[in-house]
């Protein structure tokens, strides 16, 4: 009396072969990928601890010849020349996406997004050449003309994760500000920005972290610098990319160490930069759907 | 003034119908007539040449079956079509004989004299609750301090004072949902309008909540206009004192609520209210 319920056709038995394939492919992949980034982060922890110190920290790069010295001017150029993209490409990122979600019509906001994946998918090196043949050919290299070549790189970005960001807000918000005849810009402020702030400040953070290990453009525009300049931008800064890059390329065994404890300091203000905008990204969806 | 002047010598070719009133007390301002109204959404004509009046101190309801354009009739009034890019409207919408449609006449304004309440309660997450029901008037140029006396009138007015008095700087999302839709209320009486138009506001409400809405409708009818559609007829038994059947974008019938749920004139309404189609 067996119920046809029962029966165990050849078909069941390939589906449930091929199911078992799927999964078990896409598991490997998926360890496989978090395999990478332990490998990596491993490799730089062990190599690069050793020569991480407080000395290591808060010590310019020694001058050529002699040991002994540390990153403390690559830290500070970096954060001159990263916060300054910053200031240009947030601000303009913003008011991209504002005006393409919020007040362009479809023919001109579907353009706008398309022109910003395209200028995402740029070689950073491109980017470099451009900003080198505007700003740095015939005169000298500057922490200015880095920091216009990562704010090129950082805009795409800053805008596209806000339109994201901005379209996630319910409409209803919007609608009922309307309905009580607040005017769309007032609107805008008051009502859509706030309301996706998290979420606009983790695309902000994550464009940061994006750049902050760039350099390709940094090797055209920001690789020759006086040891004693440690913030003018007119000139050329150190940078921690630029350190790795010239600390790799060197003969002395000191040196290597040395450039992965820079490679570790800079990927663990990644990393927690990243961490941060996952937190606020966390709180901005909460707020938005209620 | 003179064009409420000119409707008086020449009445218009188009007299919307009107339903016999019950006796009472009206109001003057707040009357609403819809004369030849057509809206469309794209190629979609959503409303099809409704002319009906809408009277200061009375609740009309709005029903009709799914699609039949009372929600898109509703918006016109306060021009909320606008909102969407295909939305478009032909006819006249006049409150207190004033075409809300005249170029000369600011879309802002329109929503201040004609205020709206959403199917879901949408209060703004990142405020507190005097801030929402004080945000008509701050985010239109209002000082914040003179504002607040009138948002605490309103959240009275809303019967949410006494719910709420201790938590006004909570966040407004931290409410029940009842107590948001009321907060939305509000809102919405505090830029003191002429007219309040209800889009299902108990749809997402649980039977206690509906009910405490109900009962505010008859508080505020005496005030304010209120237009409320609703797909709930015994809810427009309940509340309203005019009742408006719809169907395909067309108006069928209109009447005192009870006439029209007992002894209606068509036979379409009569075959919707008592459910053998919608």
């Amino acid at each position: 009396m067996e119920h046809a319920l029962y029966a165990q056709s050849g078909g069941l038995r390939r589906r449930r072969r091929v199911n078992r394939a799927v999964e078990l492919t896409s598991t490997v992949a998926a360890v496989l990928a978090v395999a990478v980034l332990l490998l990596v982060v491993g490799s730089v922890l062990l190599k690069g601890l050793g020569a991480l110190s407080i000395h290591f920290l808060t010590t310019p790069t020694a001058l050529f010849g002699e040991e002994g010295g540390g990153i403390s001017n690559a830290i500070i150029g970096t954060a001159i020349v990263v916060a300054l993209a910053a200031a240009m490409a947030i601000p303009v990122g913003l008011l991209v996406a504002i005006y393409t979600t919020e007040f362009a019509p479809p023919r001109i906001g579907n353009p706008v997004r398309f022109v910003l994946d395209v200028l995402n998918g740029v070689p950073t090196i491109v980017t470099g050449i451009f900003v080198y043949g505007l700003l740095v050919a015939g005169r000298q290299q500057s922490g200015y003309a880095a920091a216009v070549a990562l704010a090129i790189i950082m805009l795409p970005i800053v805008a596209r994760t806000a339109q994201e960001v901005l379209a996630l807000v319910p409409a209803t918000l919007k609608e009922a500000a309307h309905a009580l005849g607040i005017a769309h810009w007032r609107t805008t402020m008051r009502v859509t920005l706030p309301t996706a702030a998290g979420g606009l400040l983790t695309g902000a953070l994550v464009a940061v972290a994006r750049v902050a290990g760039e350099t390709a453009p940094l090797i055209l525009l920001c690789s020759i610098f006086a040891p004693g300049n440690l913030t003018d931008p007119r000139e050329g800064l150190a940078t921690i990319p630029i350190f790795i890059f010239q600390a790799s390329e060197s003969p002395s065994p000191t040196a290597h160490t040395e450039a992965w404890a820079a490679a570790l300091v800079l990927i663990a203000f990644v990393l927690v930069l990243n961490l941060v905008a996952r937190a606020f990204y966390a709180r901005s969806r909460q707020r938005m759907e209620g | 003034m003179t064009q409420i002047a000119e409707q008086a010598q020449q009445p218009s070719q188009k007299i919307p119908v009107r339903a016999p009133r019950p006796q009472g007390p009206r109001r003057e301002r707040g009357n609403v007539e819809l004369q030849a109204l057509h809206a469309w959404y794209g190629a979609n004509h959503a409303v099809r040449g409704v002319s009906l009046g809408f009277d200061a101190g009375r609740v009309t309801a709005i029903i009709g079956p799914s699609g039949c354009g009372k929600s898109t009739m509703v918006r016109c009034i306060n021009r909320m079509h606008e909102e969407t890019a295909s939305g478009r409207a032909e006819g006249e919408v006049l409150l207190d004989g004033i075409d809300l449609y005249d170029p000369a006449i600011d879309v802002v304004g329109v929503r201040r004299l004609v205020g709206m309440v959403f199917q879901k309660p949408n209060p703004f997450p990142t405020m507190s609750v005097i801030d929402n029901v004080t945000a008509g008037l701050r985010l239109t140029g209002a000082d914040k301090d003179e504002v607040e006396d009138r948002g605490r009138e309103a959240l009275v007015e809303a019967g949410l004072w006494e719910e709420v008095s201790g938590r006004l700087k909570a966040p407004g999302t931290g409410l029940s949902g009842g107590q948001q839709q009321r907060l939305c209320i509000a809102r919405a009486l505090a830029v003191e309008p002429e007219v309040l138009l209800m889009d299902e506001p108990c749809s997402a409400l649980d039977p206690v909540a509906t009910l405490r809405i109900e009962e505010l409708i008859a508080e505020l009818k005496e005030r304010v206009t209120i237009v409320i559609v609703t797909h709930n007829m015994q809810q427009a038994a309940r509340v309203a004192d005019t009742t408006a059947f719809m169907l395909s974008g067309e108006l069928v019938e209109v009447g005192l609520t009870e006439k029209l749920f007992t002894n209606p004139d068509d036979d379409r309404t009569e075959q919707y209210v008592t459910g053998k189609f919608g």
